[in-house]
């Protein structure tokens, strides 16, 4: 896999598509199985990413809902290595980039360099590691680089001048431009993000730009396009996947961009 | 000042949200810790509030029981009773210079939320407190005093609803709130510039024990016992004798019920952690193969946490601090004693430094003099130590208040 296959199937579904959809899910919640049913069912109705989060026992960037997934997948005995085995599993069945996103301690205790091997060798196109700032990363994505696995960089809205530039300079794949201050799992006003999304844009010229936090409905996705191209959705899925089932969750990815 | 790691520990692995918020906190400790009208403002707050310094008081009775000189560090003697009153109103003053209005906290028994809601009250700030759910169910006194002195407490539902959940729900406010909220952590872990401020704030108790001890002994102490759950107070006595290499130092962690039956929090003496990030930093966790933390387990909620101070994880690394741990029932017994020849009445949490330094005296050479850090004072533990000695007029009380409030209920519905 070379450094920019992510990027690449990124800017050409950007012909065919006004905006890309990024899911998330939280493997393991509620179970293995519903899992493959709800990654079945967004493939099937147009999701063209998608995050898997190896759940974490101390999610503290996540948000009520997802940081509750974490600790129930845990709950019901969820490892590392089942996380592995389907990450083999949804490559092959599925032509869309999958990308881990995961805590740091959940890469250190398998080892930096197995993990992101493992990762590379069962198909994962990229990593996302919220606790693992620009500072602290180097030797984790010196290791991605190696085994041909884009390290996504997160930019948010507190973030100065200065430093968006030094963040953009370090991204591969896409840049992950979080909507506001606050964990996952809250409501967003979509009105505000316009100077902000320049910024982060200025900073990464060359690649796409993916905004998330609080993107739940169609009136959400409409309002970046134009101004993002990649919208990631983690929270609302969850939610109706709880209270409405796998089929539901298709549905609902199917209609964001109707 | 260091970059915030101690050798390999420490660190600041923080999401990217609060890498400003960080910036300008570190800044302001900077700042703050160069300016020696800060630490003298600081000094005269804590003479004035907390009854500094507290005493080194000699314990006669002990030292003629054991053969060996014993002196007690009376942390106990704050305001709230605790050294957590230290690191509060340091870290108070600091919030007045960086001009925030509302402090957030965690706590576990509630001995720092208490700390942090006076504090908040004395400087009139807002006061929000995470609180496992688990916690608040079993510390109802101290979420009674919280809620009088002004403060919200949350009981967090999230995880296994204790501390390490409620530091967790705590940064979750923080990344939504940094503007005009500071984050009041209790312990002398997480992010850098968190390890070494708690630690710095809390020097004040070993500086005061150093100056005492030579005044009261013409000495320095052979040997210096502290208790250690995330590490402030023995990071705040340690401090004034890192030093002077001949002087002993020993960190006392959580046995349990213990070390071989997995049910305890001794990071370091169990050998059972390993080195891992969570919670923003990088110490010894007590953590499964895949990374997930484990479940901690003691009397002392105040020591039930799953890592430690990555400043003295380091200095176990250099073999200058001696981590033991001392089990629940050694702690009740060591409770017991003191209060006994002493007329002392130590949290459970500090009675861990009592329990070791007990095992340890009859051992030691009979000139040695021996230092015993009393972090806090023992009320708060009523019902434990009550539940413990299964006291049989302390359960027929609780009945009668019981029935009581029962009665009260039953008239008013
Ligand atoms: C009296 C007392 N001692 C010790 C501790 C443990 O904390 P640390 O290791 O930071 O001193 C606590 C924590 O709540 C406490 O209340």
């Amino acid at each position: 896999m070379s450094q920019s296959a992510l990027k690449s199937h990124i800017t050409e579904t950007l012909k065919r598509k006004p905006i890309l959809l990024m899911s998330h899910l939280v493997l393991g919640y509620p179970s293995v199985a519903e899992n493959h049913r709800v990654i079945d069912a967004m493939v099937a109705n147009g999701v063209d990413m998608m995050e898997l989060q190896i759940p974490f026992s101390e999610p503290s960037a996540d948000g009520e809902t997802i940081a509750r997934a974490n600790q129930s997948a845990l709950d019901l005995g969820f490892k590392v290595d089942q996380a592995f085995e389907m990450f083999s599993q949804v490559t092959a069945r599925h032509q869309i980039p999958f990308l881990i996103m995961t805590y740091f301690n959940i890469m250190l205790a398998r080892g930096i360099e197995r993990f992101i091997a493992d990762a590379a060798s069962s198909g994962i196109r990229g990593l996302i590691i919220p606790d693992l700032p620009l500072e602290e990363a180097g030797e984790a994505m010196a290791l991605a680089k190696k085994y041909g696995l884009d390290w996504i960089q997160l930019l948010t809205p507190t973030t100065p001048v200065d430093r968006l530039v030094k963040l953009g300079a370090a991204a591969e794949g896409f840049t992950y431009c979080v909507a506001r201050k606050g964990v996952t799992g809250k409501e967003t006003n979509f009105d505000e993000l316009g100077a902000y999304l320049k910024q982060c844009r200025k900073a990464a010229p060359s690649l796409p730009l993916a905004l998330g936090f609080g993107v739940r409905r169609k009136a959400d996705v409409d309002a970046l396009v134009g101004q993002a191209d990649i919208a990631i959705i983690g929270t609302e899925g969850i939610r109706i996947h709880e209270n409405e089932g796998a089929e539901a969750v298709g549905a609902f990815f199917g209609g964001l961009r109707e | 000042m260091s970059t915030g790691y101690y050798g390999p520990f420490g660190g600041a692995f923080i999401p990217e949200i609060l890498h400003e918020t960080f910036r300008r906190l570190t800044e302001e400790y900077a700042s703050a810790r160069s300016d020696p009208d800060f630490w003298r403002d600081y000094e005269k707050l804590m003479e004035n509030y907390s009854g500094r310094p507290t005493p080194l008081s000699f314990a006669e009775n002990l030292s003629k029981h054991f053969g060996r000189k014993i002196y007690i560090k009376r942390e106990d003697l704050n305001q709230t009773g605790a050294h957590k009153a230290n690191n509060v109103m340091g870290q108070g003053l600091l919030v007045q210079r960086m001009g925030k209005r509302r402090v957030i906290a965690e706590t576990g028994a509630g001995q720092h939320g208490v700390a942090t809601a006076t504090m908040a009250a004395r400087l009139g700030l807002d006061c929000v407190v995470y609180m496992g759910a688990k916690d608040v169910a079993r510390q109802r006194p101290n979420v009674f005093w919280m809620e009088r002195l002004g403060a919200t407490v949350i009981p967090v539902t999230a995880g296994s609803q204790t501390l390490k959940d409620a530091i967790n729900e705590a940064m979750r406010d923080w990344v939504a709130s940094m503007d005009d909220t500071h984050y009041v952590l209790g312990t002398a872990c997480g992010a850098h510039p968190f390890p070494e401020m708690v630690s710095w704030f809390q020097s004040i108790i070993g500086a005061e024990a150093h100056k005492q001890i030579l005044a009261q002994e013409g000495r320095l102490p052979t040997h210096v016992y502290a208790c250690v759950g995330g590490g402030s107070n023995a990071m705040g006595i340690f401090q004034g004798f890192l030093d002077n290499p001949e002087v002993e130092l020993i960190g006392v962690e959580a046995g349990g019920d213990g070390i071989d039956t997995g049910r305890h929090a001794a990071r370091i003496a169990s050998n059972a952690a390993v080195t891992g990030v969570a919670q923003g930093y990088k110490t010894y966790f007590l953590q499964d193969g895949d990374g997930q933390m484990k479940e901690t387990s003691s009397v002392a909620a105040g020591l039930d946490y799953v890592g430690v101070s990555p400043i003295l994880a380091n200095l176990h690394e250099q073999k200058r601090v001696r981590f033991e741990a001392a089990t629940d029932s050694e702690v009740m017994e060591a409770h017991d004693l003191l209060m006994r020849k002493e007329g002392l009445i130590a949290a459970l949490e500090s009675s861990h430094a009592v329990a070791q330094a007990f095992k340890e005296l009859p051992n030691l050479p009979e000139d040695a003099v021996v230092v015993i850090n009393l972090s806090g004072r023992g009320d708060k533990d009523i019902f434990t130590i009550a539940d413990a000695l299964d006291d049989p007029q302390w359960r027929e009380f609780i009945i009668k208040k019981g029935n009581e409030y029962a009665k009260g209920q039953e008239k008013e519905s």
